[in-house]
């Protein structure tokens, strides 16, 4: 038997592989091969460590050592000092360099202490192997709800953890549960939303490409829990690694009895397919997703009937984000009161952010509910970048608010910032520094917006384009005083109009950004 | 029942019923505009917004349930403001050429903007790309008008089938139109026009013949005959604010007379002769073996919509010309010879309550006579214009009269405008032809009304039961032809309108129209009936004299050649 000394964890995920992860782990095979080390090092693929925009990353474990910005070029340095004379190359490691993820006990960077429930293989396991996921706990919660539960049984402690929708909505997931398990229909579905479409937001993302077969076991147990026999993921057709991960990861689960029929003896069968979006940011949103399955254009449905009692080909339907059935299997596995250990009273359990923007370290996260702003930013965003000051956060993508320096202290959670007129949305934290130009971040925000309008009703289709208008006319310097106040006008209006979600949510990044920098946008028109 | 409270009154409604609905019950009125009863509710417009205690935003009343308990409010600032917005926005994005509008005073969007008191467009801005497609000689789009309210959409895909119209783009970018940006007579579109019947402004019209049709009428050196199809005396009124449902033939052949033609001709007198012929038909199939069932063929509508969609069924097609198509025949031969005019100088003109027979009159086999048979075809609608435009007070008409011999017609014909009436018609000549006796009972009540598909069994003496079947609106036609492929449509004769509720609903007629005045114009067709002399095909003289003069004998060389045509597979 060989004994293994090092195990190089080589994070290949969309963003790396852009990067050029792949030539960098040929080089790493070829080069350890050359050094004669094959049989004492070990290379191991894995999903995104958390670490965004620093190019390829490596792992070395056991000493927890990353390795940030590698080329090719760099591998027969990096084999030759660290893996073969054991000298760890300085030059090439993360500045603030953690130990672990979950036990670090650093007190800052990325890796700062994050309770990982969703994210908890992600980075660590190979998401390509099913055994691995298997050997990280995978698929003991769907054993244990399928031969050891009863439907209710598991509906009630989802209820009791009390986790709600992390796509946005924060709909408490067991009573959704509850609510479909309770139409009476022999036909249901189950459907998971991965339509991952607010800007600046890719968590779902780097779940599916980090560890698939959690969502898989997520699917079964909801799919059981409800009495839906029939799951689909509906991924942004651009997400092609994430596909590709999903779609190995469900034909290796079927080949192992853990999709098909009579799972774990329990009578119970299952399925998924996977469906890939067209690109449409309004499929994002559930009635227009289900419509898009059905081969339609992505318009939103009206609201009721909702798509518990009529959804899918009209059957009663479950739509549930990636990261809010990602954290299934831990409550099945360890119980609502341990989940309910973290997170705030009103909302339990982990948030998983993308931080971008000016920050020192962009990345993904998962901290508890309720960790304030200025935790995420300058505890795991490393601050903002250069020494610059902080001017807001675009929190909760380009559907959310604005949020200024005195909202940097306060707690974040679904329930906490509705009373701030914000929105944890889809937990994307753009941040801005001293230098951003709001009205440009507007601008970008409304153009988005104009582009996506599904253009079925009036107040959205046609107040966009007029919102882009003004916003253009400001930022040119041509805007009136009056072109401001049309911006809330306008927005407020779509609110209260608008078809669905979409058009209603506007108001947020025009009155927020109001909010604070009134006075800016104000000194950009005559 | 549910009950709800509108506006603090207490309204019980059927399970299943809207907001709308409901409010309409209780006569408390909410503006609508993408809605259209019997068509569609989508609540895109957001004009119907109403307030519904708990729910954060406002709610289209078209769409949202009636629910136990809830507690509804149409009238608030919030709500009237809401509602001005969306159409305030619309307006932004309108060409605003009200004044050289098509639609002019019958619009909607103007008659919303109107109730809700738009003032004003506080956010000007650029407008959605315009495109005028009038290749097809029936309809006309004009894209820049479109409001995007997707009622043509709705029926052309759910209750015509043909789906020949789709939204596409998204947002700011979204259109109505067919796919690929092709022209609308490039594609397997049927003409029917319901789409132009739907549509609450000028995006979607007839392409209008109304100029061709002055320079006719100008021009000394014509001889310009007209024909008025039966349905059209049923709607004309409307234009003029009679109530649907006033039977206004004799102002109609006023009106007609005073434009200028040379004659007034009624297309009911080939309506007649069309029974003689299909009737003759029928029998010979059925005693020769022929195929059958026999459909007919007169609603040029559903002829396109068979040769695109059901080209294996085309030897069912009776081969019967339309009875438009049959007068120009015969106007530009039969009389043309009998008055010494030169065809060539002839000009026929058709009033119809129908676009697809703007179409079926450019067909390059519709030639017959040696001539085109049928120059220019207009609506009811654009008859109106042009009564309008001559300065005829149409109100104030003494009765007209129509010119013989082709104006002469019977009750039967007149009931070619309703759904079921060329059945009707056909049953009661073909009963007394084959029975030798005389029919007691001419009101064959089975065959009318608005029911999608109405089926009948005639027992006819010495021939056994004769089985009938009548459907009007084109998704019923396919219902029909899916059977009937499947082999469970064992009838003897078919009657099939493009149109819902037949010609009286056509494509070409006044707007609005829905069921009720569908219903109200077939029976200003079923009263003229009641009241004619003669109420049997067989029986007009003027049609015996035909024969006598010049076809000879039905279904005869004359006849295959003149008033007989053939159909070919166009797919899809």
């Amino acid at each position: 038997m060989n004994m293994v000394r090092n195990h190089v964890l080589i994070s290949i995920d969309a963003n790396t592989i852009i990067a050029g992860a792949r030539a960098v782990e040929d080089a790493l095979i070829k080069e350890i091969a050359r050094q004669g080390l094959s049989q004492e090092i070990v290379v191991l693929e894995t999903g995104s460590v958390g670490i965004e925009d620093q190019g390829v990353v490596l792992v070395v474990y056991p000493e927890g050592i990353y390795y940030t910005n590698i080329t090719p070029a760099e591998v027969p340095e990096l084999v030759e000092e660290h893996l073969l004379k054991g000298r760890v190359v300085h030059r090439l490691m993360l500045k603030e360099t953690p130990k672990r993820f979950v036990i670090t006990k650093e007190k800052t960077g990325l890796m700062k202490e994050q309770p990982r429930i969703v994210l908890k293989n992600c980075g660590f396991i190979n998401p390509e192997s099913i055994d691995e996921a298997i050997a990280a706990d995978g698929y003991q919660a769907a054993a244990k709800a399928l031969s050891s539960m009863k439907p209710d049984e598991i509906i009630a402690e989802v209820k009791h953890a009390g986790l709600t929708g992390r796509g946005g909505a924060a709909f408490p997931t067991g009573l959704k549960w509850e609510f479909a398990s309770k139409v009476d229909n022999p036909v249901k579905y189950i459907v998971c939303n991965a339509d991952e479409g607010e800007p600046g937001t890719f968590k779902d993302r780097l779940i599916l490409e980090g560890d698939p077969h959690k969502l898989i076991e997520s699917m079964i147990i909801g799919g059981y829990a409800t009495g839906a026999t029939k799951g689909f993921v509906y991924i942004r057709g651009e997400y092609e690694l994430s596909i590709e991960r999903l779609e190995k990861a469900i034909a290796d689960a079927r080949s192992y009895g853990l999709l098909g029929t009579n799972i774990f003896d329990s009578g119970f069968d299952f399925d998924i397919t996977v469906m890939k979006g067209a690109g449409a940011y309004v499929c994002g949103e559930e009635t227009a997703l289900i419509e898009s399955i059905e081969g339609k254009r992505g318009h939103p449905r009206n609201k009721p009937p909702y798509p518990i009692t009529a959804g899918l080909w009209g059957k009663p339907t479950i739509v549930n984000n990636v990261e809010t059935l990602s954290n299934i299997p831990e409550i099945i596995l360890k119980g609502a009161e341990n989940f309910k250990k973290y997170g705030t009273e009103k909302c339990s359990g982990t948030k998983v952010y993308t931080i971008l923007g000016h920050v020192a370290t962009p990345g993904l996260i998962e901290t508890e509910m309720g960790t304030t702003l200025r935790d995420i930013i300058f505890e795991y965003g490393g601050g903002i970048k250069d020494g610059k000051r902080f001017k807001c956060a675009l929190v909760g993508g380009a559907a959310g608010a604005f949020l200024g320096p005195d909202m940097l202290d306060v707690k974040m959670d679904f329930v906490n910032l509705r009373e701030y007129a914000a929105a944890l949305g889809s937990g994307a934290i753009l941040v801005m520094d001293e230098d951003t130009d709001i009205v440009d971040m507007l601008k970008s925000v409304l153009h988005f917006f104009k582009h996506e309008s599904c253009g079925h009703c009036v107040p959205c289709r046609l107040g966009t384009a007029r919102l882009v208008e003004l916003i253009d006319r400001i930022a040119a310097s041509k805007g009136t005083s009056k072109d401001v106040e049309g911006l809330t006008r306008i927005s407020e209006t779509m609110k209260d109009t608008s078809f669905c979600p979409l058009g209603q949510s506007l108001i947020l990044p025009v009155s927020s950004s109001l909010k604070y920098f009134k006075d800016e946008i104000l000194a950009r028109v005559q | 029942m549910t009950t709800l409270t509108i506006d603090g009154q207490k309204v019980q409604v059927e399970q299943g019923a809207t907001i709308l609905q409901a409010a309409l019950k209780a006569k408390i009125h909410i503006p609508t505009l993408c809605y259209l009863s019997e068509v569609q509710a989508i609540g895109a417009c957001r004009v119907c917004l109403v307030e519904v205690e708990g729910n954060r935003a406002l709610q289209a009343a078209c769409v949202f349930p009636a629910t136990e308990g809830i507690v509804v409010i149409t009238n608030n600032e919030r709500v009237r403001k809401a509602r001005k917005f969306s159409v305030e926005m619309l307006i932004s994005n309108h060409p605003m050429d009200c004044l050289t509008c098509a639609r002019n005073l019958n619009c909607e969007l103007q008659k919303i903007a109107e109730e809700l008191g738009v003032r004003e467009v506080r956010f000007p801005g650029e407008k959605s790309k315009g495109g005028i497609d009038e290749l097809s000689p029936s309809i006309r789009r004009d894209q820049g008008k479109c409001i995007l309210c997707r009622r043509c959409v709705t029926v052309c895909q759910n209750i015509q089938t043909v789906t020949a119209l789709f939204a596409q783009g998204r947002g700011f970018e979204t259109k109505v139109g067919p796919a690929y940006d092709e022209s609308i007579n490039d594609i397997a579109c049927t003409n029917c026009g319901q789409c132009s019947l739907v549509c609450p402004v000028g995006a979607i019209t007839e392409k209008s013949s109304i100029d061709d049709v002055w320079d006719a009428l100008s021009d000394p050196s014509k001889f310009v005959v007209v024909q008025d199809a039966p349905a059209v005396r049923a709607a004309l009124g409307e234009e003029f604010g009679y109530p649907p449902g006033t039977l206004v033939t004799g102002k109609m052949l006023a009106a007609v007379r005073k434009l200028g033609f040379d004659r007034v001709f009624d297309t009911n007198f080939t309506a007649d002769l069309t029974i003689i012929e299909e009737g003759n038909e029928l029998i010979k199939r059925i005693k020769e073996g022929g195929t059958l069932p026999l459909i007919t063929s007169c609603s040029p509508g559903w002829i396109k919509f068979i040769e695109h969609f059901y080209p294996d069924l085309l030897p069912h097609l009776s081969t019967c010309k339309s009875p438009q198509q049959m007068l120009g025949a015969l106007a530009k031969t039969y009389y043309a010879e009998k008055e010494g005019i030169n065809p060539k100088d002839m000009v026929v003109v058709s009033v119809m309550p129908c676009t697809a027979k703007k179409f079926e009159c450019d067909r390059p086999e519709m030639t017959d006579s040696g001539y085109k048979d049928v120059d220019y075809v207009l609506t009811t609608r654009e008859l109106a214009r042009m009564i309008k435009q001559a300065g005829i007070e149409f109100n104030k008409l003494e009765d007209g009269e129509y010119d013989a011999p082709m104006g002469e017609y019977t009750g039967a014909a007149t009931l070619f405008g309703a759904t079921g009436g060329v059945m009707e018609a056909a049953l009661r000549t073909a009963y007394e032809v084959l029975t030798g006796k005389t029919l007691e009972n001419l009101d064959f009540i089975g065959v009318r009304g608005l029911k999608g598909i109405k089926e009948a069994i005639v027992p006819v003496e010495g021939v056994g039961d004769v089985k009938v079947a009548v459907a009007h609106g084109l998704g019923n036609a396919r219902k029909l032809m899916e059977r009937l492929k499947e082999g469970t449509a064992d009838y003897h004769f078919i009657e099939v309108m493009a149109c819902p509720g037949g010609c009286v609903g056509g494509g070409g007629q006044p707007i609005p129209v829905n069921y009720e005045i569908r219903q109200l114009r077939a029976e200003a067709l079923y009263q003229e009936d009641r009241d004619m002399p003669r109420r049997k095909s067989h029986e007009n003289p003027a049609v015996t004299r035909l024969y006598e003069e010049f076809l000879k004998t039905p279904l005869g060389e004359k006849s295959h050649h003149l008033l007989h045509t053939k159909y070919k597979a166009r797919g899809v």
